[in-house]
């Protein structure tokens, strides 16, 4: 059940930053890291300040896994996974996204 | 020609891996050919953390062997290869794909597989069991097409194995057959509440009830019949009903197995055929099949020991757990069912929060035997190491299960605990090999898990291990690891001498030469502060803005629900009138909650990101300029109103307070800095708790350094006296400049100061007297900063491609409709939880 959807283009991005996109009516948190050209799509709401921030947090890597800090109370969630390194029970959702082209699509039907 | 015997492992699963890690540090590595068959496709991973394969991780992530691994150390592996058949006499085993090893000696770790009942109909399709990757798999394409979920069996396992199923989005039902549920770790209580619980989470839990058959459902594809008559529609059975060891080959080679399975092993994990070991789940010794890894680990380590010729006996192991199952908390220590003779009772139960706790002790009150905990595990490491430990229990042991409204700890003071201690019973790592690890110098935590591999295993220990971590580093006066984060093995102060030094323009470049890997919200913000610091450039500049934090990426404070407060510059806390009623109308515009500062300024809250270029162009037209109150920098100069009004007044204090601010606005330090200018030793403004304190008197200005407010007041010590405005400017000049290179990152001038070697009379001998012929230096960079000043905000509002940030949506006009305002004395603030729900909510234009 593939629903690519086109979000943005590429140069709507913050390199090395995030920004929030609205995606079927849901929030969505889209990073990008340079040089790679890697993107990350992960919900843009932060359950432990109850607020949607995490687009607005810091990027960076903890033993390899990507993370965002959350502006709030500086959880870290994985970009990958959405699972929140302080507290492992608590995961966040992810979407697949993919660049095509000069766009950005994201898929918020199929968080895995 | 190798005359190395070989050593035949049969299974590279949890243990299987623990054995070779453990085989090939010790002294016999090289004695041995080593060869194993692995029957996964895959080599060993971490089952411990399957479910979480679930929340995203991948098969890589989980795996439990380092890259390489094998091939470094000569090992041998047949994947996705069975041993078939041992053949004791000739010693050799055959593969399904005809591989055959010749062994001198052989280790079973074949592990075990989920028990199924054999109810008729549980081969039907939907009919799954959870223990391997595939199994997984196969779960996650079964709950693609289904709605329901049931597992069969309402033990650990089983209940991990519904939280998986919630996960996947089923409805979940969880059928025992039992009367409650964990029965082996739980007592009826601890049971029910544990029941409780989790069906407020929405599960169904069906206690005391036998399936007869599984059949064709009619709106699923299975339907469950039980004993009773009763019946459950279901997509997916998930069995999870207990574990078989995997004995087969040993069975079928004539070694000794048990009556209900598993290998018979000895103390040394040798099986009835001396060249012949098992370990792990397949094994059974006293009688007993360990289903947990710590054993498992425990055996394998025995058995490198044996083959070493050292003394190493196994001789059972602890089976106390504590997990969280849907978020609750459980744990259940030694005798839970209190079957020691003569043991006692103690239970605490709170209905409101759902908490329960029993303590089993034994007849005298002197030693803690079991416990159960539900709904709060917090006491857990400490309840173990009474048990393990067999301390002394205090007068009235209920004190541990008690809640302690007061300050005073009942906890065990990891100090207490002796070196024997277990810490880490997975890895089993003693109190003493955590403590030598640290004098050896691990002295992080992560460092201390790579070094002892204590908190690696299910994890239950780390709070513990942090505990001994901290009170044996406070013990031996330690230094504590200096590098900022594990991305620069530099302090702040290394990395702004290399920027300095190397000319340093970006993070990509310091990272590229003195650091590793991308960045945290630690390194990535002290160097944007420390380049923003030396070379003054505007932070939104494409290659600082993903350094910066938030606050700084949108030169704002971000409050509690995502919004903004804006604080213009005020400098001196002297402002006319016009200008107020300018912040008046803004905050009037944008229906902004307006407040006094207590820094001498006004401080407007609630604005929505896309708001604050409109609210700050305004400003701006009004004259006002950003007050930085986001930034680790210059935030007010405050000061009382002096000569000009003040009877008593010996010096223009507001003057000198705007000239100072102007003077050193836009500063980036590593943390805030603060000053203040009194207009006479009455000190209204009070100078002496800021971090440079001005205070005028007959003979010229006094200056005050290092004094902050905050969670640790601290008065300015009294750093030069009778200064004209000439002197006063350099000294902190100065002063401020060596701060800034010199510091840590997030010291204030006080605990700067006071860690300086030489303290006050040594920052007095660089600042007064040039100790180290900096002072030129330091009051060149200075003036750099002062000469490249810039409003961020007015760059900001003039520069297009900088405001497509400032909005909450990337591709929308719409805003966060998770911000919601009330009204409370004539002004908005954020809706609380309760508000959200029952109060009339006030739309912002
Ligand atoms: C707005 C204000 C409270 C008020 O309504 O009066 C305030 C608000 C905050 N203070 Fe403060 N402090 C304010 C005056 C003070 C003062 C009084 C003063 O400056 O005379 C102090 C004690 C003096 C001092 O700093 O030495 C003060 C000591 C702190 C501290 C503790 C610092 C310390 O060294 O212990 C923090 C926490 C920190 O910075 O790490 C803090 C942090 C904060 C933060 C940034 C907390 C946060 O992360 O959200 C608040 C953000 C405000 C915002 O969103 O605009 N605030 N804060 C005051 C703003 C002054 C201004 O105009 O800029
Ligand atoms: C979902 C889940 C959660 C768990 N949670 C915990 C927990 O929180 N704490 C805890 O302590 N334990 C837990 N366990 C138990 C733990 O995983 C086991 O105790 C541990 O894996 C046992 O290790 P083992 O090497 O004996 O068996 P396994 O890990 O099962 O390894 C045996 C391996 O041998 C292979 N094998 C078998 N026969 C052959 C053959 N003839 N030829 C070749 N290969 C063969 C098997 O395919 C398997 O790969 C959990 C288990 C599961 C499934
Ligand atoms: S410090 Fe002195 S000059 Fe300033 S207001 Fe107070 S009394 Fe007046
Ligand atoms: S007790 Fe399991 S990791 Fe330490």
């Amino acid at each position: 059940m593939a629903e690519w959807q086109d979000v943005c283009g590429i140069a709507d991005l913050q390199t090395n930053s995030g920004v929030c996109a609205l995606v079927d009516g849901q929030q969505v948190a889209i990073f990008f890291l340079l040089p790679a050209q890697t993107c990350y799509a992960i919900s843009n709401f932060d359950p432990f300040g109850n607020a949607n921030v995490l687009s607005r947090g810091l990027i960076g890597d903890i033993n390899g896994q990507p993370v965002v800090v959350s502006p709030l109370y500086k959880h870290h969630f994985n970009l990958q996974t959405g699972v929140c390194l302080e507290d492992d029970s608590i995961k966040i959702p992810v979407y697949p996204i993919r660049l095509n082209q000069t766009r950005v699509e994201v898929n918020v039907r199929e968080a895995p | 020609m190798t005359t190395k015997k070989t050593l035949l492992v049969i299974g590279n699963g949890m243990v299987g891996q623990h054995f070779l890690t453990s085989l090939v540090a010790s002294s016999i590595k090289d004695d041995y050919e080593i060869v194993t068959f692995c029957e996964e496709p895959r080599a060993a991973y971490d089952r411990v953390h399957l479910s979480e394969f679930f929340s995203g991780k991948s098969a890589e992530e989980l795996s439990l062997v380092e890259p390489g691994f094998f091939e470094q150390h000569g090992i041998v592996i047949h994947l996705g290869d069975k041993a078939e058949t041992i053949d004791r006499q000739a010693k050799t085993v055959v593969s399904a794909k005809g591989v055959t090893i010749h062994y001198d000696k052989l280790v079973l770790a074949t592990g075990s597989y989920p028990f199924v009942p054999p109810v008729p109909g549980h081969e039907r399709p939907g009919c799954l069991v959870y223990r391997t990757i595939e199994d997984l798999e196969a779960m996650a394409a079964a709950a693609k097409t289904g709605k329901i979920g049931t597992v069969v069996g309402g033990g650990l396992l089983g209940l991990e194995a519904a939280k998986a199923l919630v996960d996947l989005g089923l409805k979940t039902h969880v059928v025992e057959f039992a009367p409650r549920l964990m029965a082996v770790q739980l007592d009826e209580a601890g049971g029910a509440m544990l029941r409780q619980k989790i069906e407020e989470l929405g599960l169904i839990v069906h206690t005391g009830k036998n399936t007869s058959l599984i059949t064709d459902g009619e709106q699923c594809v299975n339907k469950m019949c039980f004993a009773d008559g009763e019946e459950l529609e279901t997509d997916i059975v998930l069995f999870s009903a207990g574990i078989r060891p995997r004995d087969e080959l040993a069975r079928n080679c004539g070694l000794e197995v048990g009556q209900r399975g598993g290998i018979v092993i000895d103390n040394q994990c040798r099986t009835s055929d001396q060249s012949i070991y098992a370990i792990g789940e397949c094994a059974l010794w006293n009688g007993m099949i360990y289903g947990l890894v710590a054993p498992g680990y425990s055996m394998a380590r025995t058995v490198v020991a044996d083959l070493a010729g050292d003394l190493a006996s196994f001789t059972g192991a602890d089976m106390s757990t504590k997990l969280k199952l849907m978020g609750v908390d459980v744990a259940s220590i030694g005798d839970a069912h209190a079957k020691t003779q003569g043991a006692k009772v103690y239970s605490y139960q709170n209905g409101d929060n759902q908490i329960y706790k029993r303590l089993v002790v034994s007849q005298d009150k002197k030693q803690l035997l079991g416990a159960v905990l539900v709904g709060d595990a917090s006491g857990y490491s400490t309840l173990l190491q009474y048990c393990l430990n067999g301390i002394e229990l205090p007068e009235n042991p209920d004190a541990l299960i008690l809640p302690h409204r007061s300050d005073e700890s009942v906890g065990l003071g990891v100090d207490a605990l002796p070196a024997s201690a277990q810490i880490c019973s997975c890895y089993a790592v003693t109190k003493g090999a955590v403590c030598s690890a640290i004098e050896a110098g691990f002295t992080s935590l992560g460092a201390l898990k790579a070094e002892t591999k204590a908190a690696t295993g299910c994890g239950g220990c780390s709070a513990l291990l942090k505990s001994v971590m901290d009170c044996e580093l406070a013990k031996q006066g330690f230094e504590v690891n200096t590098h900022l984060c594990e991305h620069f093995a530099y302090t702040r102060q290394d990395l702004y001498n290399l920027i300095m030094v190397d000319q340093i323009r970006t993070f990509a470049e310091l990272l590229e030469k003195y650091g590793k890997g991308n960045g945290c919200e630690i390194c990535k913000p002290t160097v944007g502060n420390i380049l923003a610091s030396y070379w003054n450039d505007y932070i939104l500049e494409q290659p600082h803005l993903g350094l910066q934090d938030t606050n700084d990426t949108f030169l704002a404070n971000m409050q509690k629900d995502g919004t903004y407060s804006v604080v213009p510059r005020i400098p001196g806390g002297e402002i006319s009138p016009d200008m107020l009623i300018a912040i008046g109308q803004v905050g009037k515009k944008y229906k902004l909650y307006t407040k006094i500062t207590g820094g001498q300024r006004v401080d407007l809250f609630g604005a929505r990101v896309d708001q604050l270029p409109p609210i700050w162009k305004e400003l701006i037209d009004a004259g006002f300029e950003s007050g930085h109150a986001y930034g680790k920098s210059l935030r007010t100069v405050k000061s009382c109103v002096g000569s000009s009004w003040c009877r008593y007044g010996v010096d223009d204090s507001v003057g000198l307070a705007i000239e100072l601010e102007n003077r050193y606005k836009g500063l980036r330090s590593p943390h805030k800095i603060k000053f203040a200018v009194s207009g006479c030793t009455r000190e209204c403004a009070e100078a002496q708790s800021k971090d440079v304190g001005i205070i005028a008197t007959e003979n010229g200005w006094n200056l005050y350094v290092c004094g902050n407010g905050g969670m640790k007041p601290r008065h300015a010590d009294l750093f030069a006296t009778g200064l004209d405005k000439e002197t006063l400017i350099r000294y902190i000049d100065r002063f401020l400049t060596f701060y800034v290179r010199t510091a840590d990152r997030l010291q204030r001038t006080s605990v700067w100061m006071e860690n300086m070697e030489g303290g006050l009379d040594y920052l007095k001998s660089v600042v007064i007297e040039d100790k180290l012929g900096l002072c030129n230096q330091l009051e060149q960079q200075m003036l750099q900063v002062i000469d490249t000043y810039q409003c961020e905000w007015k760059t900001t509002i003039e520069d297009e491609s900088k405001l497509k940030r400032f909005r909450h949506f990337i591709n929308s006009d719409q805003t966060d409709d998770k911000v919601i305002f009330v009204e409370e004395r004539g002004q908005l603030r954020p809706a609380d939880d309760d508000e959200r729900k029952h109060f009339k909510l006030v739309e912002v234009a």
